[in-house]
């Protein structure tokens, strides 16, 4: 009857409360986590451990264990073999994530296809934002309540990590320690994240709020506020959108992110392509 | 009483390359201390070695007597990048990087007490940048960004400030701004280290050279250090010779 039954419309179906749901919370922990991603310059390393997880997600899953523990463990085997072809092969850092982490997602693949199992465990690759389950909302809640209370805890000796590694182990810290912090969440995140967009897409929401983010404020604090606030707003819309045109939530989610991205870069105020010439000019 | 800083036959190699090959140096408190030497000379791995960052292949560094690690967690080493180190945009303000230097002596989440403020404030006073105290930190000129790096060293109460390569793409008044500065906090009893290869101010700025080419080849007074034929063998000048004649 009003204008705002397109907005309700949806919310009489539970499976479209529980993906909004789902969406905001993954959208907030990612959005919060690419704040530091984007600035220690790890996008790369994000798109990596987030594919590599998934044949740990799919170990998990026969073992009956946690999935994050099955992605904790192959993220950081990921970025251990990174780390060791780089160091002990002439082959460079970008190619040795190349080579890890694409063969570790076909792993992933390999394993997925020879698992017998009664949920379709493609929806990890590609993402399951309708069929969100009540056992799926607890551990996406546990893991997002986890990396949010570290994330906030740890805040500024993680921006000190990004900033100048070299001082904060000068004052005592481990730069080590934080690093693998940061790597930890960030494996922690993509499991959250996995079930909204998938693992191919989920470096989208690890990575575009935060650069989003810092195309419009040279304040890392506003950075923080800015991030979750776009990520969230930007998901849900891409949820509507996909209910409205019947087509993918996944991909709808990050193409209104990327959108969002693409509106900041042109448009920005202060750091945006077309108020610098302004600027400029 | 041993020196604040006692580097002993210190040797460092990456791989095939040798950069410090047998390194001795002790650095005294109370003086500006000029390190000295060219691009490749080993000065910035000197720098990690003293701060513990990479672990020598043979001998040992000790700072007031112990490992690096003690004095680090003392909060008694303070360090001042090269630039090209900095990554400019990182969204921080000049107070969040000084605030950076009180990490050390905070709790767990780092919160600031009104004591931490009062440092930082004092320490911007000092390096005379209380006014741009909120800028973003790439904002400010070459010589104003390195000052702000020095008060968070000051707001970290060091008494060991190592600087690498301080006056690159620095002003000549900025320089001169440092370099009193230096001297003020050598006259307090801090131990400064500073590498250069900018050598118009080390009279002015240093009580003592070392000249290092991946050894120490010279320590002593700024005077002697600057004669040609150290400097020749310093900065390679005795191998161009040999090759030209060749």
């Amino acid at each position: 009857m009003s204008f705002l039954d397109p907005l309700l419309a949806p919310l009489q179906y539970e499976f479209m409360v529980r993906a909004l749901a789902t969406t905001v919370v993954a959208a907030v922990v990612c959005a919060l986590l690419s704040c530091w991603l984007v600035l220690v310059g790890w996008s790369l390393m994000g798109d990596a451990v987030s594919h590599a997880v998934l044949p740990g997600v799919v170990i998990a899953y026969v073992l009956g264990a946690p999935f994050a523990l099955g992605a904790l463990v192959f993220g950081l085997l990921a970025v251990a073999l990174i780390g060791a072809i780089r160091d002990t092969s002439r082959v460079k850092e970008d190619a040795a994530i190349g080579i890890v982490f694409t063969t570790l997602f076909a792993l992933g693949l390999v394993l997925i296809s020879v698992t017998p199992s009664q949920t379709d465990l493609n929806h990890i690759v590609f993402g399951n934002i309708l069929g969100v389950s009540d056992a799926d909302l607890v551990q996406i809640g546990v893991l997002a309540a986890v990396a949010l209370v570290v994330l906030i805890v740890k805040r500024r000796d993680l921006t000190l990590y990004a900033f100048d590694p070299t001082h904060a182990h000068a004052i005592g810290l481990s730069p080590r320690l934080l690093g693998a912090l940061l790597l930890g969440l960030l494996a922690l995140t993509a499991v959250v994240a996995l079930q909204v967009v998938g693992v191919i897409l989920v470096v989208a929401m690890l990575i575009i709020p935060g650069a989003t983010a810092y195309l419009l404020t040279d304040r890392f604090g506003r950075m923080l506020v800015i991030a979750p606030v776009m990520s969230a707003l930007s998901s849900v819309l891409g949820i509507y959108l996909s209910y409205w045109m019947d087509a993918s939530p996944g991909g709808l989610v990050v193409v209104v992110q990327g959108a969002a991205f693409a509106l900041v870069y042109l448009f920005g105020p202060r750091h945006g392509l077309i108020g610098r010439r302004l600027h400029a000019g | 009483m041993t020196a604040p800083i006692r580097v002993s036959d210190v040797v460092v190699s990456y791989g095939e390359i040798v950069a410090l090959d047998g390194v001795s140096l002790d650095v005294a408190a109370g003086r500006v201390t000029g390190l000295i030497g060219m691009n490749g000379s080993g000065k910035s791995t000197l720098f990690k070695a003293i701060m513990g960052m990479i672990r020598p292949d043979r001998g040992a560094v000790l700072i007031d007597g112990a490992d690096p690690a003690v004095a680090r967690r003392r909060g008694a080493i303070g360090y001042v990048p090269q630039s090209g180190d900095v990554d400019w945009s990182f969204p921080v303000s000049v107070r969040d990087v000084v605030m950076m230097g009180r990490y050390g002596h905070l709790g767990p989440t780092r919160r600031p007490r009104p004591a931490d403020r009062a440092a930082v404030a004092e320490a911007l006073d000092r390096v005379e940048l209380a006014d741009l105290a909120d800028r973003q930190i790439g904002q400010l000129s070459g010589g104003q960004r390195k000052r702000a790096f020095v008060a968070r060293g000051i707001a970290q109460g060091a008494r060991t400030l190592l600087l690498d390569e301080p006056f690159a793409g620095v002003d000549k008044r900025s320089e001169a701004t440092i370099v009193r500065l230096l001297r003020e906090l050598a006259d307090d009893g801090a131990t400064v280290l500073v590498s250069t290869h900018d050598l118009h101010a080390l009279p002015r700025l240093a009580d003592e050279a070392v000249l290092l080419l991946r050894r120490v080849l010279f320590q002593g007074s700024v005077a002697d250090a600057l004669r040609p034929e150290h400097l020749a063998r310093a900065f390679g000048l005795d191998v161009l010779d040999q090759d030209g004649a060749a």
